[in-house]
């Protein structure tokens, strides 16, 4: 158990020197260098023109729709993990299950295709 | 290395160190050990890779700034560091500046589970390969951050893009990764290493066996994954102006710059350890395993690096629908059944790796 | 000590963002706090042992839920003002439906009971981590014991993909495709014929 943890320590205080080095990155810059801000160069990037209004639109109801079969097939994945470190244990049965259960994700996998979700236009 | 340590305070200072601080201090060399040469290497393949273009395009590349022009990432980093920052009137500041930090930390922390060699691993944790797919899953945020915070039509439009992508891509990837697990009966990243030994007719590495194809998907996963050309629609300077780096300027810029090239190293570095062998010599020859383990774990991340510039310096960009269906429509499929192929061919040739 | 410090910074901070997620104004950084809360109980999940739980926590959870509840409060621009003047009118149906949450939650609480060696020593239930690693610990169950509720979790993802392209899926019609199949399989043939025009008759 300790031994376990003791493999973790590493990561949690690699994370605590990257957040420092970014922060430092960030705000050295910021302290050392000379800051002349101006309405123009503050302004939001559009080519030479003035922004109209917010940049922030609703999109095309395609991307969220990616984003819940991204949701999908990753759980998918994550019940694969366990699967495939642990087939020689469990065998025959096992490797049958997970057919089933692919078996009844690629029927749905079929259906998105049928029906075009996968299409991008 | 905390003995190590102990040993050098008390000959160098005359004090002796308690254990848990000996521990915390060689972690923390540990890790410095593994930043330093990895910025390094950074900015020196920054160069390689304009100097491979360069050479493939019969132009000489950089070749001002020092000898051969090796200097030239450092001046571009000063240059930037010496830039003022500029954080648009309409952004969100906190999250504008949080969101190249994140990307240049997640692309640092993915390093601590890398094996270098027969047991030089900073953290051996038993769900490594887990954890690279974790930390990769969440390079996503810094992008979808800067471009929410930036409050520009072109960021927005650049996050947008390379969101639905990374996501599309990180799906096939996951199955490839399970391809090998099966192989390798292991998540632990040595043990997958080790599990590469003379696989094949004494070589050493999956690319020789049937897993070959996966190679090549997760390859191509890993460019866009990391939105290299030909997927660098979210960047695409000709359409949308950079992307999401659009408003970004000086260190939080280079922060961005900075872990999109460890990002790239990192997938590298995945790819031979899960395809080329790791620190295995490339054959299983005697003779072989007299040169350091590392050396060959850097040659072949050095080779892989050599193929990243070189899909760069060749193939043009892919437009958005092509992209969505390579990934969906094209790696999702096959990756699947060779997942049931390789499941399939283990069980019946009783192969399986205890 | 250090257990007990990472213990404590991580549960601390854990509740901490859990409160920022219901109290924070902006819809952004309630998701970003979510996103630390889910960050922390990876952690805590570490602190217990669970390693495979954990990275699935940040795999699932941060790197696929996380992002889809960014893509809804960030792109969605929902006047943020006028959903909160129904607040009052809300505020009884709401308080009803969490009081019955929260009533479900208890009595499945003390209604669900520990059986076997569990009950003394909750350890017992996980095999030694020198021995087996837990991935492999709950591979060797999932698929096999549990194989009935494995399948059920099978079908309830496949509901959850029809039922996402049932529910967001248009069809816009008029719009241009590429089949590369098409594409790939045209020969010269179909691309030109040759004709010989005899002189002063034209094609006809």
């Amino acid at each position: 158990m300790n031994e376990l943890l003791l493999e973790y320590l590493p990561i949690l205080i690699f994370f605590f020197i990257a957040i420092i080095l970014s922060c430092v990155f960030i705000v050295l810059p910021m302290m050392l260098v000379e800051q002349k801000p101006d309405t123009e160069k503050l302004s939001a990037y559009e080519c030479g023109f003035e922004a109209f209004d917010s940049a922030r639109k609703p999109f095309d109801v395609r991307f969220y729709l990616v984003a819940i079969l991204f949701i999908i097939f990753d759980l998918e994945v994550a019940f694969l993990f366990p699967w495939a470190i642990s087939l020689g244990e469990i065998g025959l049965f096992g490797f049958v299950s997970m057919m089933i259960f692919l078996g009844v994700l690629t029927i749905g996998f079929i259906y998105e295709w049928k029906k075009g979700a996968l299409e991008w236009e | 290395m905390a003995d190590l340590l102990v040993e050098f305070f008390q000959w160098g200072f005359g004090v002796t160190l308690v254990p848990w601080l000996a521990i915390i201090l060689g972690i923390v060399v540990g890790i410095l050990a593994i930043v330093l040469p990895l910025l390094l290497v950074v900015a020196m393949s920054v160069y390689m890779d304009r100097k491979v273009w360069a050479a493939m395009q019969m132009r000489r590349g950089p070749n001002v700034v020092g000898p051969w022009g090796l200097m030239q990432s450092f001046a571009d980093g000063l240059k930037l560091f010496l830039k003022e920052t500029i954080i648009p009137a309409s952004a969100n500041k906190f999250i504008f500046l949080l969101a190249p930090a994140l990307t240049f930390i997640l692309a640092l922390v993915g390093w601590a589970v890398i094996p270098f060699d027969a047991g030089m691993v900073l953290a051996d944790l038993n769900v490594g390969i887990l954890y690279i797919f974790a930390i990769s899953s969440l390079g996503v945020y810094g992008i979808i951050l800067s471009g929410w915070a930036s409050n520009s039509r072109y960021a927005f439009l650049g996050a947008l893009r390379s969101s639905a992508q990374m996501v599309s891509y990180e799906v096939s990837m996951g199955f490839v990764l399970v391809t090998v697990l099966m192989c390798a009966g292991s998540l632990n990243l040595s043990e997958i290493v080790m599990a590469q030994k003379d696989t094949f007719l004494g070589v050493n590495g999956y690319w020789f066996t049937p897993l070959f194809p996966m190679m090549i998907i997760f390859f191509i996963s890993a460019l866009a994954e990391t939105n290299r050309p030909p997927f660098d629609l979210p960047e695409a300077e000709a359409e949308i102006v950079a992307g999401y780096q659009v408003e970004y300027s000086s260190m939080a810029f280079a922060l961005f710059f900075l872990g999109e090239y460890a990002n790239i190293i990192l997938m590298c570095a995945m790819t031979s350890i899960l395809f080329l062998g790791g620190w295995l010599p490339p054959f299983d020859w005697e003779p072989l395993y007299l040169i350091p383990g590392w050396i060959w774990f850097f040659g072949k991340i050095f080779f892989m690096f050599f193929v990243f510039a070189w899909v760069k310096a060749t193939v043009p960009r892919y437009r958005y629908d092509q992209l969505m269906r390579l990934g969906w429509k094209v790696f999702l499929p096959i990756s699947l059944l060779w997942v049931v192929l390789t499941g399939l061919f283990l069980l019946l040739t009783d192969k399986i790796p205890a | 000590m250090i257990y007990a410090i990472c213990f404590y910074l991580f549960a601390t901070i854990t509740v901490f963002s859990a409160i920022m997620v219901i109290s924070s104004r902006n819809p952004v950084h309630s998701v970003l706090y979510l996103i630390l809360a889910f960050f922390n109980s990876a952690g805590l999940f570490v602190l217990l042992g669970a390693e495979f739980i954990a990275m699935i926590l940040v795999i699932v959870y941060v790197g696929a839920v996380a992002v889809l509840f960014m893509f809804v409060v960030m792109m969605l621009d929902i006047d943020y003002s006028e959903l909160r003047k129904g607040f009052q009118k809300y505020l009884p149906i709401g308080g009803l439906i969490g009081l019955i949450l929260l009533a479900e939650l208890l009595l499945v609480g003390f209604g669900w009971g520990l059986s076997g060696p569990v009950t003394t020593d909750p350890a017992t239930a996980i095999p030694a981590l020198n021995e087996m690693s837990n991935t492999e610990a709950i591979g060797s169950l999932l698929y096999t014991k549990y194989a009935f509720l494995f399948q059920m979790a099978g079908l309830i993802l496949l509901v959850a993909m029809i039922g996402a392209i049932v529910l967001t899926h248009r069809a816009r019609p008029g719009v241009k495709k590429q089949n590369i199949n098409d594409q790939v399989m045209r020969r010269r043939g179909d691309a030109y014929d040759i004709v010989k025009v005899k002189p002063g008759q034209g094609l006809g």
